[in-house]
């Protein structure tokens, strides 16, 4: 694994970049190519295990070295009627050996478990790309299943492709002969048999799958030795067969990564391990209240597991239930947490509204998904910003964090933590359903570079009345933050009552005077607006000479990948332009109105109808322009491209 | 040396987790500094002041009480009591002390809610609250009407209610809580009346000393907009052959003392049906008479009871505790979980589980 290959970043425009040579390494005599990227769509029926063969794949080449990016693609439905379009479930994997941002727009090879899986995504296939297809299952009544009247393996209609027909169910079959199954056990193999094929294609190594495969089926070591059997066998199958002439390699991205010891990771799981990590660093004990739903019950599951860190995890009734538990929690003083997606986020208002009335510590994490109402479960949306920023009666700022990268979700997790716990108010974490599910490689940070997040619990009286008497005021604020103390039920002499109804300044006392609640409104708001935020970085390489970028694009959240993807491309084709990121979207980073306005055009790239150019509209009385997208899907990078260039020629 | 002062709360279980004061406590030192703000004559003020004369004898230190509630009249009630509190939103008190009282064992949470907070708009976190047996205390003030929004029927009114909202009578069939409770796994269960203090100074006493969720239901009278609805019970003529007072051990009689002083009336279960009646003692003898046993591992006689009350009448209306059980308390159970996980796997390790098991390295 030596030379990198010097195309720059993902602005190949899907072409493959490589070299050839003749393999005297393990390829069997055959040619091997080098790449610098491949994007890889496995897809199938819903019970095909197709999102199982995507993440073996990836531990497989992130263990390689590659960097990586993933997007997995599925129904709503468990498990939807087999062979139709609407059962098709996908994973899409993109790794190379250069820093790469986004799973990548379109496919180099699909491999398609059944018709419904090539009819569903053949759309996306550029010409000359490689189709790897289930031969087996292309039959007279899957085929009519999905509307194919003739097989297009036989018609054509695939001839732009490099298809190679194979009968992965026979062939898996015939490799698990000695194990005595049933053809419908044997069967279910098959997609660790083309997990095989590919892991020969791609020189993947295989001891993690094997060991993962023996581990998973450690009760069952005969489906166990079964499912390596068939693995082992598509990987033969490859380097056997004419059919796979070639093989391919992608060098480990070396100088795409700082040092370091890295793992993969998805973003649902880099924030639990952020809400682990937060209530360490704060020495709070975790409290989870939660009630299950897509994409966000991952983390659910996965705090569940660390009860041996003092976690607790509440699966409520209902999601009021759920942040209601938390918010006792916090008034108990724990580092308390809720977790949800959009749906959920609706029955929580009235409790968010009242966390920010009781000014206690509260992270709301909203796995976002696409709405409204029910919307698309399994599919990503950014459209819950106005939401989180608006959605409560009467005046009740909330801040909002929004994770950009599957990895980065770690840090805006601690990020979000830092906010509630030094203001003591809730605070929105915006992620959704792309980095939620997405993965990527994560550098694995040093816990002692992880913030300080320790707070100081209310310990005594902190007022003196008129008459010299010392007593405690629950609604005495800190000077510099505005935040008020946090004093827990168990500490002495500091008995207190706190509740919705509007207080007196000071004391918490219930007060309906006019000019105190005007202040009340006015001091919370000052409150949110005064967190210390850092300011948005401007990335404007034209910058330097002087002849800075006319255009800055602006995004939040999950677009960080596909923007910057675009606007490297964008760059690579001679253009000038500006990039930034907002992590903080409430309070907005002090510096970015100077920012919006040094630029003749802003474009907002956003997964719904314009929330972030809204605010900046409003805010900054700038000419945001939206572009938008509400597909469930993320951007693609190549479109994205076209756009910038477009709005900068404009 | 609390233990010597305190005599209350020591002996009992639920509480052991629960630091003791350090001096002897008196009503006053509930008082908060708040004035009552209820209309003159409410019932609430009644129930308030047995919960600060009662709160001395658990002898426990004032800051580990905390005092939970919703939206409605009764849910005031913290902001007079000087321990914690918290005055939350609508009909999720329940919900919002199982956080605290499962994250925070050292305390005594206490949940004041009214019968349209926790039954109506808070029904679901009652039932669960209920079912999980959370370590809570749960005083539901039935006024059978709503009175902060100013006399709606309420979900324990009875059918052709005239209100606000239903002027020509409320079509719902209501909620009996008792009933409701136990059918929800409710380990205790009790009723009690505001005006009798004696009565529900020892139901908040049982309560305090049951581990898990106790549900007191307190009948409430709301003199604005449905004064008189617990007279039957009230009055010293008709209570006595209205009020059945239930007491552990003891057997189920009511009514104007017959000859062996007892009440002339008892309750007896019914051969032919398997439900419960009441007879008249004199004329069919005390043999059958039920001998009360809160502690029956079977909520099913609890719940008989708990039906012999006319709605509309009140007439045969069981006061006392009707279920006294023990179960499995949630907060226990989690601590437990938390324990038997460090024990299996030892106290978690931020680095390791950061590092995972599947790892690379780059080298600069």
């Amino acid at each position: 694994m030596t030379s990198q290959v010097s195309s720059p970043a993902e602005q190949a425009d899907g072409a493959l970049v490589g070299e050839q040579r003749a393999s005297g390494d393990g390829g069997g005599g055959k040619e091997v190519r080098r790449l610098d990227r491949v994007i890889i769509r496995f897809a199938g029926d819903s019970g095909d295990g197709m999102q199982l063969t995507g993440d073996r794949f990836t531990s497989e080449t992130a263990s390689f070295g590659n960097d990586l990016s993933t997007l997995p693609n599925f129904p709503a439905e468990i498990r939807a009627p087999a062979g139709t379009l609407p059962g098709v479930s996908s994973f899409q994997l993109h790794f190379a050996d250069h820093d790469i941002l986004t799973p990548g727009d379109a496919p180099n090879v699909l491999v398609a478990m059944n018709p419904a899986a090539l009819k569903a995504n053949l759309a996306d296939v550029p010409r000359g790309a490689e189709i790897i297809v289930n031969t087996d299952e292309f039959t007279k009544r899957p085929m009519a299943k999905v509307g194919y009247a003739t097989s297009p393996l036989e018609d054509g209609s695939l001839s732009a492709y490099n298809v190679h027909p194979v009968p992965l169910t026979t062939l898996t079959i015939e490799a698990l002969k000695e194990f005595g199954l049933s053809r419908k056990e044997a069967e279910r193999s098959k997609n660790m048999f083309a997990l095989g094929l590919l892991s020969w294609m791609y020189h993947r190594p295989t001891e993690g799958t094997e060991k993962f495969l023996r581990s998973k089926f450690a009760k069952k070591p005969e489906i166990a030795e079964a499912n390596v059997t068939a693995f082992r066998a598509g990987w033969n199958f490859g380097e056997t067969t004419e059919d796979f002439a070639v093989s391919y390699e992608v060098a480990p991205a070396t100088k795409a990564f700082p040092t370091g010891t890295y793992r993969n990771i998805s973003g649902n799981l880099a924030l639990s391990y952020g809400l682990v990590a937060a209530s360490q660093q704060a020495d709070l004990p975790l409290y989870l209240g939660s009630y299950p739903i897509t994409p966000a019950s991952d983390i659910l599951h996965e705090l569940s597991k660390h009860k041996n860190f003092g976690v607790r995890t509440f699966q409520a009734e209902d999601e009021i239930a759920g942040i209601g538990a938390a918010l006792g929690a916090a008034f108990g003083g724990a580092l308390a947490v809720t977790t949800t997606s959009g749906p959920g986020v609706a029955l929580k208002s009235e409790t968010i509204g009242l966390a920010v009335s009781l000014e206690l510590p509260l992270l709301i994490v909203d796995i976002q998904r696409g709405g409204p109402s029910t919307g698309l479960p399994t599919k990503t949306e950014q459209a819950d910003l106005l939401q989180a920023m608006f959605g409560r009666n009467g005046e009740a700022p909330v801040p909002i964090v929004a994770p950009q990268t599957p990895a980065d979700c770690f840090d805006a997790a601690l990020d979000a933590a830092r906010i509630a716990l030094t203001y003591r108010t809730p605070v929105f974490l915006l992620s959704d359903g792309y980095l939620a599910n997405g993965s990527e490689p994560w550098r694995i940070p040093d816990v002692d570079e992880l913030p300080d997040l320790r707070v100081q619990f209310a310990s005594g009286t902190n007022h003196q009345l008129a008459d010299g008497t010392e007593v405690f005021w629950p609604y005495k604020r800190d000077e510099q933050t505005l935040a008020r103390p946090w004093a827990v039920p168990g500490t002495p002499g500091l008995e207190h009552r706190i509740g919705g109804i509007e207080k007196q300044d000071g004391t918490g006392n219930i007060s309906y005077d006019p000019a105190n609640h005007d202040f009340m409104v006015r001091t919370r708001q000052a409150k949110i607006d005064g967190i210390d935020v850092p300011d948005v970085e401007v990335d404007d390489p034209a910058g330097e000479d002087g002849k800075g970028a006319g255009t800055l694009v602006l995004g939040w959240g999950s677009t960080y990948g596909p923007i910057t993807a675009a606007v490297r491309r964008v760059r690579g084709a001679g253009e000038r332009i500006a990039q930034a990121h907002l992590r903080h979207l409430n309070p907005f980073p002090r510096n970015l109105g100077d920012v919006l306005r040094r630029y003749d055009k802003v474009i907002v790239p956003e997964m719904n109808l314009g929330q972030l150019a809204t605010l900046l509209r409003a805010k900054y009385l700038v000419d945001a322009r939206s572009h938008t997208q509400v597909s469930g899907m993320p951007f693609k990078a190549e479109q994205l491209a076209e756009v910038f260039k477009e709005a900068i020629n404009d | 040396m609390t233990e010597t002062i305190s005599e209350g709360s020591s002996q009992i279980e639920a509480l052991s987790l629960v630091p003791k004061a350090d001096a002897k406590q008196s009503m006053k030192d509930f008082k908060s500094d708040q004035e009552v703000r209820w209309c003159p004559g409410c019932g609430d003020y009644a129930v308030l002041a047995a919960v600060q004369g009662f709160m001395p004898e658990l002898g426990l230190a004032k800051e580990n009480i905390v005092f939970v509630s919703g939206i409605g009249c009764s849910s005031r009630f913290p902001y007079y009591m000087n321990t914690y509190g918290m005055h939350s939103i609508h009909g999720r008190a329940p919900a919002i002390a199982t956080g605290l009282a499962s994250s925070r064992r050292d305390l005594s949470v206490w949940v004041v809610t009214g019968d349209g907070d926790a039954l109506s708009i808070g029904g679901n976190h009652l039932i669960h609250a209920l079912r999980r047996n959370v370590n809570l205390k749960i005083l539901l003030f039935n006024n059978r009407i709503y009175g902060l929004t100013k006399g709606q029927y309420s979900p324990t009114s009875e059918v052709g209610k005239i209100t606000k909202s239903t002027p020509m009578g409320s079509l719902d069939a209501p909620f009996n809580p008792v009933s409701l409770a136990i059918g929800a796994e409710a380990s205790f269960v009790a009723r009690t009346v505001d005006s009798d203090r004696k009565h529900l100074t020892s139901v908040l006493r049982e309560a305090a000393a049951h581990p898990g969720t106790a549900l007191v239901e307190i009948y409430q009278n709301c003199n604005i907009f449905n004064d008189g609805a617990f007279e039957a019970l009230k009055d010293k003529e008709r209570a006595q052959e209205a009020v059945i007072r239930l007491e552990h051990g003891q057997p189920i009689r009511f009514g104007a003392p017959a000859a062996d002083g007892l009440g002339s009336k008892g309750v007896v279960r019914d051969p032919a049906t398997g439900d419960l009646k009441v007879i008249d003692v004199a004329s069919e003898g005390a043999a059958d008479v039920l001998v009360h046993d809160a502690h029956n591992p079977s909520p099913t006689t609890a719940f008989a009871l708990s039906r012999l009350a006319d709605p509309d009448t009140l007439h045969h209306t069981p006061i006392g505790v009707l279920r006294n059980v023990d179960r499995p308390v949630y907060d226990t159970l989690m601590s437990d979980q938390l324990d038997t996980a460090i024990e299996q796997k030892g106290k978690g390790d931020l680095a390791a589980l950061l590092a995972g098991n599947d790892t690379w390295t780059v080298v600069g």
